[in-house]
C-alpha cells in the first residue's frame, strides 16, 4: 500500500501579499493583486526576512522561495530541530524560467562593460535549480533535491514528484513548491510577441472578453510528510495530497488541443492515482489563464473527465486575482485551493461577467460563496498546464 | 589607468569592498579571517574581480585558496604587482 502524504505547512509570497493566509483571505474577499496589468509581489521587501548577504546571494525568485519556505516550516513546527533525519527530507522547487532578472542584468553588463565585469554570482543565481539549492541549504535538507522545470506546470510537478518520493520511501518529508520572478522587460516582450499577454491588462478567465494572461510573480512552498509519521509526532495536519497525474500533449509547443488533449489524461490519472471517482471532487481550481485557447480547452477537458458532475461544482481561477505566476502557479494555487477547502469556501473568478457560448460551468463569478460539500470529503482538483504541452493535476483534501 | 598598488591603497579597496558581502565593518581588520567575516569562495571571486578592476592585478584560483586573513589578501595583491 502507498504511504499517505500529509500537508503540514504552507507558505506563499504573491501579488496579494506575503503569507499563505494573506493570499487566501484577500482572494476570497475579492481583492485583486493586479495593478497596471501586472501581478507584482509589491508588498515583498526581501530585507524584512533575509540578511543583506542572503539577499545578495539570491535572485528574486529564490528570495520568494526562501521566505515562503520559512513560513511553511514554521507552520509545520519545524523550527529548530527537524522531525526527520536531514537525509530523509527532500526539497523540490519548480520554476518556469529561473533567475531571468539576474540573466538579463548580467547580459547588459557584458554588453556595456565587458566580459570581465560579469558577476561570479551570475550562474549560481540564475540557474533554475537555485531556489531548490538555497531552500535545501537554508534548512539543512539533505535528501533528494532538484528543480522541476515545466513552464507553467512546474509548481504542480514539483508537488507531484515530492509525493512520489514519500510514497516510494526515498524521503519521509519533502519541502516543495514553485517560484517565479519574471517581471523583466525581456519576458514581457517575449510573451507579448507570442500574443499570450492580455492587451487590456485584465485577467478574466472564462469571460468572453478575455484576451490573454497577465504576468505575475511569487512563490509557494508546502511541507509534505509521510502521514503516519506526521501523526505520530503530533503534527497539525492541514490536508493531504490524494492524487497526482501528469501527461503531455505532444501536440504543439504553446497551444493546447481544442478538445482538452493531454489535460484529460492528467486529470484521469490523478483520479485513478487517488482511487477516486469524478463525483468525489467538490471543487476545481482551474489553470484558467484567461487566454482564449486555454480556458476553452480546459473547460472541455473538465467536462470530459467529470461528465455531468462538472456542472454541479464550482470551478474558479486564482489567476483572476493574481495573474499567471508561471512556474509558481501550480504551487500557489495548490495552497489557495487547500485553504479554500479548509474554510469551505468556493473562491471567485474575479472579473467574470460575460459568459461565452460553451463555457458554461459554474465559474463562481465575481464573489466567493460557501462551498457546499453535502457531507462529502473536501477534495478538490488543482490543474496546471505548461508551454511544451506539460500537464500536472493534483487532488487535494482538507483534513 | 589602474590605481598604483600600495599596501594602503589595496587595504582601502579591500576594506571598502568587504561590507557589501555582509561583513560587519567594525570586524574588518588585517588580522580578521575571511571565515570569521563569513566571506566565502564566491565572495572572494567577487573581491578578485574588484581588485583586478582597480589595480589590474589578476588573482588565480590557487592564490585565493591559500589566503586566510584579510591581510593575506592585501599582501598577495601587493606582491603580485611587484
Amino acid at each position: 500500500m502507498k504511504r499517505e502524504v500529509a500537508i503540514t505547512g504552507l507558505g506563499a509570497v504573491s501579488p496579494l501579499g506575503v503569507g499563505a493566509r494573506t493570499l487566501h483571505e484577500r482572494w476570497t474577499a475579492g481583492q485583486s493583486g493586479i495593478q497596471d496589468g501586472e501581478g507584482a509581489a509589491s508588498e515583498f521587501e526581501p530585507t524584512e526576512f533575509l540578511t543583506k548577504k542572503e539577499v545578495r546571494r539570491a535572485d528574486r525568485f529564490t528570495q520568494f522561495a526562501l521566505v515562503a519556505s520559512d513560513e511553511a516550516l514554521r507552520e509545520a513546527g519545524w523550527e529548530g530541530e527537524k522531525p526527520y533525519p536531514a537525509e530523509r527530507i527532500g526539497c523540490i522547487i519548480g520554476t518556469g524560467i529561473g533567475g531571468i532578472g539576474t540573466l538579463t542584468h548580467n547580459h547588459q553588463v557584458l554588453l556595456e562593460e565587458g566580459a570581465k565585469k560579469v558577476s561570479p554570482l551570475a550562474i549560481p543565481l540564475m540557474m533554475g535549480n537555485a531556489g531548490a539549492g538555497a531552500v535545501s541549504m537554508r534548512h539543512g535538507l539533505r535528501g533528494p533535491s532538484y528543480a522541476t522545470l515545466s513552464a507553467c506546470a512546474a509548481g504542480a510537478h514539483s508537488i507531484g514528484d515530492s509525493v512520489r518520493l514519500i510514497e516510494h520511501g526515498d524521503a519521509d518529508a519533502v519541502v516543495t513548491g514553485g517560484s517565479e520572478a519574471a517581471l523583466v522587460p525581456l519576458a514581457r516582450a517575449a510573451f507579448a510577441a507570442l500574443d499570450a499577454l492580455s492587451d487590456t491588462g485584465i485577467s478574466r478567465p472564462f469571460d468572453v472578453r478575455r484576451d490573454g494572461f497577465v504576468m505575475g510573480e511569487g512563490a509557494a512552498v508546502l511541507v509534505l510528510e509521510d502521514a503516519e509519521q506526521a501523526r505520530a509526532r503530533g503534527a497539525n495536519i492541514l490536508g493531504y495530497v490524494r492524487g497526482y497525474g501528469a501527461s503531455s500533449d505532444a501536440y504543439h509547443l504553446t497551444a493546447p488541443e481544442k478538445d482538452g488533449g493531454g489535460a484529460i489524461e492528467a486529470m484521469r490519472s490523478a483520479l485513478a492515482d487517488a482511487g477516486l471517482q469524478p463525483e468525489d471532487i467538490v471543487y476545481v481550481n482551474a489553470h484558467g489563464t484567461s487566454t482564449p485557447l486555454n480556458d476553452r480547452a480546459e473547460t472541455q477537458a473538465i467536462k470530459t473527465v467529470l461528465g455531468d458532475h462538472a456542472h454541479e461544482i464550482p470551478v474558479s481561477s486564482t489567476k483572476s486575482a493574481i495573474g499567471h505566476l508561471l512556474g509558481a502557479a501550480g504551487s500557489v494555487e495548490a495552497v489557495a485551493t487547500l485553504l479554500a477547502l479548509r474554510d469551505r469556501i468556493a473562491p471567485p473568478t474575479l472579473g467574470h461577467e460575460e459568459p461565452e457560448e460553451g463555457l458554461d460551468l459554474d465559474y463562481v463569478p465575481g464573489k466567493a460563496r460557501p462551498l457546499e460539500i453535502d457531507g462529502k470529503r473536501a477534495i478538490a482538483m488543482s490543474n496546471a498546464f505548461g508551454f511544451g504541452g506539460h500537464n500536472a493535476v493534483l487532488l487535494l483534501e482538507a483534513a | 589607468m589602474a590605481t598604483a598598488v600600495t599596501p594602503e591603497a589595496v587595504e582601502k579597496v579591500v576594506f571598502d569592498a568587504l561590507p557589501q558581502f555582509g561583513a560587519d565593518p567594525s570586524d574588518i581588520t588585517r588580522e580578521a579571517t575571511f571565515e570569521d567575516l563569513d566571506v566565502d569562495s564566491l565572495d572572494l571571486a567577487e573581491l578578485s574581480q574588484i581588485i583586478e578592476d582597480e589595480f589590474g592585478v589578476q588573482l588565480k584560483g590557487d592564490d585565493v585558496g591559500k589566503i586566510k586573513t584579510v591581510g593575506d589578501a592585501i599582501d598577495l595583491v601587493v606582491s603580485r604587482a611587484g
